[in-house]
């Protein structure tokens, strides 16, 4: 391990997680995993066009094949569900919302869109007969690139939406025309945030088992938040939710796309009731990758002003957004409410306006993919401060230290309108820049060019919004939910302490880090602590884990229910103890009356004692259980420094990732260890973006990226260390401090390897290359500027 | 038509009628060994990854009856009752896994690393990981797992059988 506690407390300190033991022995049960009595099996038929009408479905043959059970189509299932619902409700921004079937009816908008379900006593039976389903296409045109589907004469994919515009939404602050009118530069730039495919190990998938005797459905399924799942659920089964039990088990991995509900989550369901037998429906990496949602695919058109001397007078943007061919669960609120409040990020911004185009496009609906809306927002900056300093000559960290917002602890407001909680950004920078050796590095990049190398250099300094958020802000842009999260404590009368969260880890190690928390509060073993989650049938209600949210919310929940439970372990402690609870002091698990350290009684007395109830103070009840309901008063706003160092072989235009420093501030760190693995995985995934990852369609809406042979994601060979340090600026709101650390990685390192890549080939003048940034595409950017 | 296939799993004779079309990965499921995963459909991901006889495959791209007569060897036929052996200790104890996912597969080809450079170099072990992929880790901590167990005193004594 490389790091250690400094102090002996729990909090702080890099212990082992006790998830591994299972899931290093296949001992943990994924959905895929779940096996129940007279199971049935369900396959799922798609589009294979990107826009077509549905002329005739014929499943005679399907329906006669060998160990089938059922098979269903769009007709069968409009009276049994509901349309899938958009739960992210912009306002002010002329929102279209077009219907989404679980199954398509007349027309498919999408390759994956899903036209039928075979359900076989089998899984081999289920896909033999897909192939024995004969559906009559007429193929329409289609419209791919979100910029060409808001032109007009572009083909039309909903009636609901004319010019297929799903939504118009817009931020402002400042004066915008005055920042332009008395700039002394403006820098501009088209940037195309392609399109990604989240590509959680595990693919999605779900059980469901229907009681027709007790109306009661329940259903296993690879989500981020099974409470939203159930809410969602109910309201398009119309099975009540107290009928209604999600389970999320162990869960492979999201990103973002296991939080909205897809097509097949539905349907399962229904062929579950229809039946009244368990079926279960599991998605192939290819399905997964037209089925389930993907994230990005933005056109930005870009400009900044600013002084000579290199300060940002303004930032003014157009962005189109692909939300594929149907508003997906919180698809909304992602280049919007994530994406355009951010715009200023860690730098005096004084004024700022962004047009949002929110653009139905025959391409899977796009969702929340790791950092949402914020590394597009981040590289838009980020790109431009870059812009501004080779324009003007200024090195750049230099001009990123002359826009720095000054260090804050309690507060600081932005022209978007948001107030940040605390930060100091020029700490973050000045750590990344003596780990790496920036002088020293400019120098090497110096000599390297002049024997033919081409090193770069690649900085970004970066804000995020995390830990959403207040629910009042929820309700106010539109979410169709809260953002609270929730804990329940629970001694046992043997002093042991089962936790019960709303939220849902998927990865992330909250059994853990969760557990540190509590034992840290209350002074007891971590080992005397359980976690439990993913079941609405035995947690409270939780909003779920994305946004980098669960420490950040659910963690604030967990320490004031917590404290809860400490301030009625005393009441007690000192009524046993006969003494005034006013004299009373608690330590390292004790409760004591001050000065008579003997004179005490340990949590675990005070546990058994409450249970037993024998000698309650008056009015006291039993039990010793606590819960919150935490709703934030602000959002957290982690940040941080990221330093990325490539080599650019210009005969070949390969891109050669050296060195990394990411030096990240997410407040005081629960387990360093855990700490540190979210941004290797962070840093690795927005790696990805700026080097290898697109999804790719053809102007007839084929993904040709339809596979992992053919979408990129990173390799172990490809990749340097990553140096992970921090910097500790505790959040002044957060009972912990903690701001959350999941996204952060991806949000800086996209640009910074991006910038990275243009500093190399900064002899050539390359202004801009398309990302992913493969060897063909910066070899031709070599061969074009030197052309 | 079906074939009959005799296969020992994790040192139990496990035999069946299959399909000749059934795949590994689906034989050893069916058997209730879930912890053998899968992560795709075109042999990219290696999150089916076993040994067979010793040596590392992908279980999604070997048929039940390419095993008739095989050794194979799962991630349930590690540990020794609580005890986990030196890999599964070693991706523990450097966090080398989160969602665990990937981590049935990772883990044995870690074994094939360590089986055929007992003494890896990280390039090594980083190309001899490009087979697997995971979206949680980045690698580096699969790295030094793989690091950590070529220097576990139990990794040397069990040579090839670890």
């Amino acid at each position: 391990m490389t790091t250690t506690a400094t102090s002996s407390r729990v909090f702080g300190s890099g212990i082992r997680r006790r998830e591994d033991p299972r899931l290093l022995t296949g001992t943990a049960r994924y959905t895929a995993d779940i096996v129940l009595p007279g199971m049935a099996y369900a396959a799922i038929l798609r589009s294979p066009y990107g826009h077509a009408r549905i002329r005739r479905i014929d499943t005679s043959r399907a329906t006669s094949a060998p160990g089938v059970v059922a098979v269903y189509t769009g007709a069968d299932v409009t009276s049994g569900l509901q349309p899938i619902p958009c739960a992210w409700l912009l306002p002010n921004a002329n929102l279209k919302i077009a219907p989404y079937r679980a199954l398509a009816t007349d027309v498919v908008r999408y390759v994956g869109d899903a036209v039928a379900v075979v359900v076989a006593e089998t899984e081999y039976a289920a896909y033999d007969a897909l192939e024995l389903i004969d559906v009559d296409y007429e193929p329409l045109a289609a419209t791919i690139d979100p910029q060409k589907a808001a032109a007009s004469g572009a083909p039309q994919l909903h009636p609901e939406a004319p010019g297929n515009i799903a939504f118009h939404w817009t931020v402002a602050g400042g004066d915008i025309d005055a920042a332009f009118s008395s700039a002394d530069v403006t820098v501009t730039d088209r940037i195309i945030q392609q399109r990604l495919i989240p590509t959680a190990m595990e693919p999605r998938g779900a059980v469901a088992q229907f009681t027709p005797a007790t109306g009661e459905l329940t259903l296993w399924n690879t989500t981020q938040n099974p409470h939203i799942v159930r809410f969602i659920m109910s309201v398009v089964t119309a099975v009540p939710e107290d009928r209604l039990r999600v389970i999320a088990p162990e869960v492979g991995g999201g990103f973002g796309s296991k939080i909205a509900q897809v097509q097949g989550d539905f349907v399962t369901a229904f062929c579950s009731m229809r039946l009244g037998r368990p079926v279960k429906w599991i998605e192939t990496r290819s399905e997964n990758y037209q089925a389930t949602t993907h994230g990005r695919d933005h056109v930005q058109e870009v400009e900044l002003a600013a002084t000579k001397d290199g300060r940002i007078l303004g930032l003014r943007c157009k962005v189109w957004a692909g939300m594929g061919a149907y508003l997906s669960t919180a698809a909304p609120g992602i280049p919007t409410i994530l994406h355009g409040l951010m715009l200023s990020g860690p730098y005096n911004v004084p004024a700022v306006k962004e047009d949002v185009y929110g653009v139905y496009t025959n391409t899977t609906p796009v969702e929340a993919y790791r950092g949402a809306g914020r590394p597009e927002a981040t590289f838009m900056l980020e790109r431009m401060v870059d812009l501004l300093a080779d324009k003007l000559n200024i090195d750049p960290v230099e001009i990123r230290r002359r826009n720095l917002i000054a260090p804050f602890t309690d507060g600081h407001n932005v022209v978007t309108g948001l107030t940040y909680d605390s930060g100091n950004y020029q700490a973050a920078l000045d750590k990344a820049l003596a780990h790496i050796g920036y002088p020293e590095l400019r120098a090497e990049q110096s000599k390297a060019r002049q024997s033919g190398r081409y090193i770069g250099i690649g900085v970004v300094t970066y804000v995020e919004i995390c830990g959403l958020g207040p629910s009042q802000v929820a309700g106010a842009v539109g979410f169709q939910g809260g953002l609270w999260e929730s804990a329940i404590v629970r001694f046992h009368p043997t002093g042991k302490v089962h936790v019960f969260i709303g939220a849902s880890p998927h990865g992330q190690g909250e059994e853990t880090t969760f557990a540190q928390v509590v034992a840290d509060e209350l002074g007891v073993s971590v080992n005397d602590v359980k976690i439990v989650h993913g079941d609405t049938d035995n947690t409270p209600m939780g909003w779920g884990t994305y946004g980098s949210r669960t420490t950040a919310v659910g963690g604030a929940a967990l320490a004031v229910a917590t404290r809860k439970i400490k301030d009625k372990a005393k009441l007690l402690a000192s009524h046993l103890l006969e003494a005034a609870v006013e004299d009373m002091d608690y330590a390292d698990g004790k409760f004591f009356v001050k000065g008579s350290p003997d004179k005490h009684k340990t949590i675990q007395d005070i546990a058994l004692m409450a249970h037993v109830a024998w000698n309650m103070p008056k009015g006291m009840e039993a039990g010793l259980e606590a819960s919150s309901f935490y709703d934030p008063p602000n959002f957290t706003y982690p940040f941080g420094a990221h330093i990325a160092v490539v080599e650019v072989a210009p005969d070949t235009g390969h891109v050669e990732l050296k060195r990394y420093v990411a030096v990240d501030d997410c407040g005081p760190q629960i387990n360093p260890v855990i700490v540190e693995g979210q941004v290797h995985g962070g840093v690795v995934q927005g790696v990805g973006q700026a080097l290898w990852e697109e999804a790719v369609y053809n102007d007839s809406g084929q993904l040709l990226t339809g596979s992992l042979s053919d979408y990129a994601i990173p390799r172990a060979d490809l990749l340097p260390d990553i140096t992970v340090l921090s910097t500790v600026t505790p959040s002044p709101h957060h009972p912990l401090g903690v701001k959350g650390i999941g996204e952060a990685g991806t949000i800086a390192s996209t640009c910074a390897v991006y910038n990275a890549v243009i500093d190399a080939l900064e002899p050539f003048k390359v202004g801009s290359i398309r990302m992913p940034m493969t060897p063909e595409r910066v070899w031709r950017a070599i061969k074009g500027a030197s052309a | 038509m079906t074939s009959t296939v005799a296969i020992t799993v994790n040192g139990r004779a496990c035999q069946r009628n299959v399909e000749p079309r059934l795949l590994l990965v689906h034989f050893l499921r069916d058997a209730g060994l879930t912890g053998t995963k899968i992560g795709c459909d075109t042999s990219q991901c290696g999150s089916c990854t076993v040994l067979m006889d010793g040596i590392a495959i992908k279980s999604c791209t070997t048929l039940a009856v390419q095993a008739d007569g095989s050794q194979i060897t799962t991630i349930e036929g590690l540990a020794d009752g609580g005890t986990l052996n030196a890999l599964q200790e070693a991706f523990w104890s450097t966090h080398g896994l989160q969602c665990g996912f990937c981590t049935p597969g990772m883990v044995f080809a870690a074994h094939e690393i360590l089986r055929t450079h007992p003494n890896p170099s990280p390039e090594e072990i980083r190309h001899g990981l490009e087979g697997n992929m995971c979206r949680c880790t980045g690698y580096q901590n699969i790295v030094r797992a793989v690091q950590a167990a070529a220097v576990d005193p139990r990794t040397a004594q069990a040579g090839g059988q670890r």
